[in-house]
Order: C-alpha cells, then sequence, then structure tokens
C-alpha cells in the first residue's frame, strides 16, 4: 500500500490524479478479489508511466511479463516463442502507452496487445517455417567440409555467415550491420538507423540467437 | 515473476527511453470532435441552401425524414466506434452498434422507392442528377474520411480494417446526412442505387487503403 501511495505523489496534473485516487480508495476495499487490486495497482504504476515515472514504468512492465505469457499461452503460442512475444509486447507497450486510459482496466488493455502480438508470432513462425524447409541441408553441407584449407575455410564460413545475415528480417539485419559488422557503439547505430536504443538492442538479441540456429542448428 | 528477470535488460532499456506521453482522449471525447466538425459543415451548407427545401421535403415524405435521422446516427455511432476500435482493450463487438442506424437508413431510404406520389419540392433524379449525387457523396466522403484517419494515426487499432471499414462508413454517412440539406431528387430506384454505389465505394477504399495507413507499424524493424 505504501508503495502505491508513494506513486500518488508523482502523478502530475494530465488527468491521472483522480483516477489513481480512485483506484486508492479501491484498492482499500477489503471487498475487491487479488485480481482486481493487482490491477487496479497496475493501472496506477501506467497512470505514474504516462507522466515519466521511470521507476513505476518497469514496476508495471515486470508485472506485465507473466501477464503476456499467459495470454500467449492461451493463444497457443509454443514455449520457444513465448519470450519473443514478450518482447515484441513490451515493446509496443512502449510506443502506444499513451493509448491507456487509467479509469479502465490495464489487464485488459495488456491482454488485447499481448493478444494480438501472439498472432503476429504464430502467423510469422509459420511463414518462416515455410521459408526454411531446406535450410537444414544447407548447414550439413557445410558442416561436411573439413577437408579445405583454412584459408578455404575462413573464406566459407564469412559466405555462410554472409547468407545467412541476408536471410534476417531487415531490422535484425541492420543491427548486426551496425553494431557487429561496422562495430558502431548503440548510441552511433541509434543515429544512424533512427531506432532506439532497446529495439536495436533486441533486434541485435534476436538475430544471434537466429545466426546461431541457421549455422550450428542449435535449437 | 519468475521469468521477469530473462527481460529485464529490455524493460530497463525502455524504462531508460521513457518520457511523459500526451494521454489519448477518450473515443467519446474525440467522437464529439467529429459530431461538431459534421455540424459546421451542415451550418455551412444551410446557410448556403436554407432549411426550407429540406423541410418542406421532409413533411411531404416523412420516410425521406427518417432517413436522413438514420444517416445522422450512423456517422455518429460509427466515428464513435471508429474511435473506440482505436484504442486496445475496448470491445470490438461494439461495431454491430452501427447496423441499427444503418438499417433505419436503407430501410427509409428504400421505403422511398414505393411511394406512388413524388415528395413535394423535389424531381426523380435523372442520370445527370444521379451523377450529382454520387460527386457530392465522393467529394464529402474524401476530406471526412483523411480528417479521421489523421485523428486515428495517434491511436492504436488492433483491427485496422474494421478500423477503416468503420472510417468509411462514418463519412459515407456522414456526406448523406450533408447531401439531404441540398438534396433536390426523390428516393427513386435510381438515385437510391447511385447512393448506394457511392457509399459502397467509400466504405471498400476506405477499407483498402484506410487499413493500410492504421496498420500498427511493427514495433521492431525486422521479425
Amino acid at each position: 500500500m505504501s508503495a502505491i501511495l508513494t506513486n500518488a505523489l508523482v502523478i502530475g496534473v494530465d488527468g491521472g490524479l483522480a483516477s489513481y485516487q480512485d483506484a486508492v480508495r479501491a484498492v482499500d476495499d477489503s471487498s475487491l478479489s487479488d485480481n482486481q487490486q493487482a490491477d487496479l495497482r497496475r493501472a496506477a504504476w501506467m497512470a505514474a508511466a504516462q507522466t515519466g515515472d521511470r521507476v513505476a514504468y518497469e514496476r508495471v512492465l515486470g508485472e506485465s511479463v507473466g501477464l503476456v505469457r499467459a495470454v500467449a499461452r492461451r493463444q497457443g503460442v509454443p514455449a520457444d516463442l513465448l519470450d519473443d512475444v514478450v518482447q515484441e509486447t513490451l515493446i509496443t507497450i512502449h510506443r502506444v502507452r499513451h493509448t491507456y486510459d487509467p479509469a479502465r482496466s490495464y489487464h485488459a488493455w495488456l491482454s488485447a496487445i499481448a493478444s494480438r502480438r501472439a498472432i503476429d508470432s504464430l502467423r510469422q513462425s509459420g511463414r518462416r517455417g515455410r521459408r526454411e524447409l531446406h535450410e537444414p541441408l544447407a548447414v550439413e553441407q557445410h558442416a561436411d567440409e573439413r577437408q579445405a584449407n583454412d584459408a578455404a575455410e575462413q573464406s566459407e564460413r564469412a559466405a555462410a555467415l554472409r547468407a545467412a545475415i541476408a536471410t534476417l528480417p531487415p531490422g535484425q539485419r541492420e543491427a548486426v550491420e551496425q553494431l557487429g559488422l561496422h562495430e558502431h557503439t548503440l548510441a552511433e547505430a541509434s543515429a544512424l538507423t533512427g531506432r532506439s536504443t532497446g529495439a536495436l538492442k533486441v533486434n541485435l538479441h534476436r538475430a544471434l540467437k537466429a545466426l546461431r540456429n541457421r549455422l550450428h542448428g542449435e535449437h | 515473476m519468475a521469468d521477469a528477470p530473462n527481460h529485464q535488460s529490455l524493460i530497463h532499456a525502455l524504462g531508460a527511453d521513457l518520457a511523459p506521453v500526451r494521454r489519448l482522449r477518450p473515443p467519446l471525447w474525440r467522437a464529439l470532435g467529429w459530431t461538431l466538425l459534421l455540424t459546421a459543415m451542415a451550418a455551412l451548407l444551410v446557410w448556403h441552401y436554407g432549411l426550407t427545401p429540406m423541410l418542406t421535403r421532409w413533411r411531404g415524405a416523412p420516410d425521406l425524414a427518417w432517413a436522413g435521422v438514420g444517416a445522422v446516427l450512423t456517422a455518429l455511432v460509427a466515428g464513435w466506434v471508429a474511435f473506440s476500435l482505436g484504442v486496445p482493450g475496448r470491445p470490438v463487438s461494439r461495431a454491430w452498434l452501427v447496423l441499427p442506424p444503418a438499417l433505419l437508413w436503407i430501410g427509409a431510404s428504400g421505403v422511398g422507392c414505393l411511394r406512388s406520389w413524388v415528395a413535394p419540392d423535389t424531381v426523380v433524379a435523372t442520370m445527370a442528377g444521379a451523377r450529382g449525387c454520387l460527386e457530392f457523396i465522393l467529394a464529402f466522403s474524401l476530406p471526412l474520411s483523411a480528417v479521421l484517419v489523421v485523428w486515428l494515426r495517434r491511436a492504436y487499432p488492433l483491427r485496422p480494417v474494421l478500423t477503416a471499414a468503420m472510417i468509411g462508413v462514418a463519412s459515407a454517412a456522414g456526406s448523406a446526412s450533408l447531401l439531404e440539406i441540398c438534396h433536390e431528387f426523390d428516393a427513386a430506384a435510381t438515385d437510391l442505387a447511385v447512393h448506394a454505389l457511392a457509399v459502397g465505394l467509400v466504405i471498400g477504399v476506405n477499407a483498402l487503403c484506410g487499413g493500410r495507413l492504421l496498420r500498427p507499424r511493427r514495433p521492431v524493424g525486422g521479425m
């Protein structure tokens, strides 16, 4: 309760105060279920985040992870894609946080976004699966070329890496090129691409995972 | 919460990127803006054409009045639904609320064809006259649709095509409402067919183009 009251002090005059006070009064009401109280708490945090409160924002995002995973599981997202859906949803929340109305349920708002991201992820993984049907064969062929000399082997590896990078989605390819190949700093890459540093990090992380899978067949 | 540490670095990065945001106004507020826009355009047309011809037609043939009321209600409800669909978490089922006023609009317009006399102060539309109606509805729908698309660009419609279709319904019904003020033709079958064609075109083009304009961009460039 004290954390919520602390957050009340940082909520600005941008329309969040009245609904937040309502929320605090409601949280005091013992007739509310735990879920309802948690929803009100997150609503208050998100309202504070809209005014720039970083602590409240990181709290509400932290608590959102479990909710997003639950929504994605209900949509039928397989376990290995859950983290991707969580990350996509967190980034989407960041982009559209101005659309949240603190007078309404945070859970409903979050669930709608997570559900959409989960469906997108399922569609994309289906498309990717069809595109990559024959890739394991190509990886096997590269793995068998043990007789080549070092220079030729290095050259082939570089070619395989270039080919694998070329198959990455544009955002991931951009992150690898800027951060990995050109060795730009995050700030430089962000300035060059117009993407946030957070988005670049996420893209690089995913790109490396995808490249490992493609070159070494890791899962 | 056990999974949260896996995403902690992203959460910190997003937190570091946090800036205060201007909250999107509730759909009802934005629908009020839409209502005011239509009212202002109607006032301009009334100022130019006067109310008397329209009221005379309505007195002589009340079905025309009901069709006009249906068109106005359709425009307002569809506008509100479009704004609602722009906010995650609002029920998609609200789209059905457009149906009753649309049925009133379409039904009352259709009844006009069954009358055996021509409403006072009007004539039956020739093909040239009906083409004028088509041009009016298309010409007014274009800016109205553009305004709604612009107002919705800051929103986040999870169903962009349905939202764009609602924009089409709202702007087509809005144009038809405005046309009622200066409509010189009775509800003959040719005129109604042209109206239906114009409305269908506006909704179809909006669903096709507006859906793309409103489609949320991927948060991260890839995947």
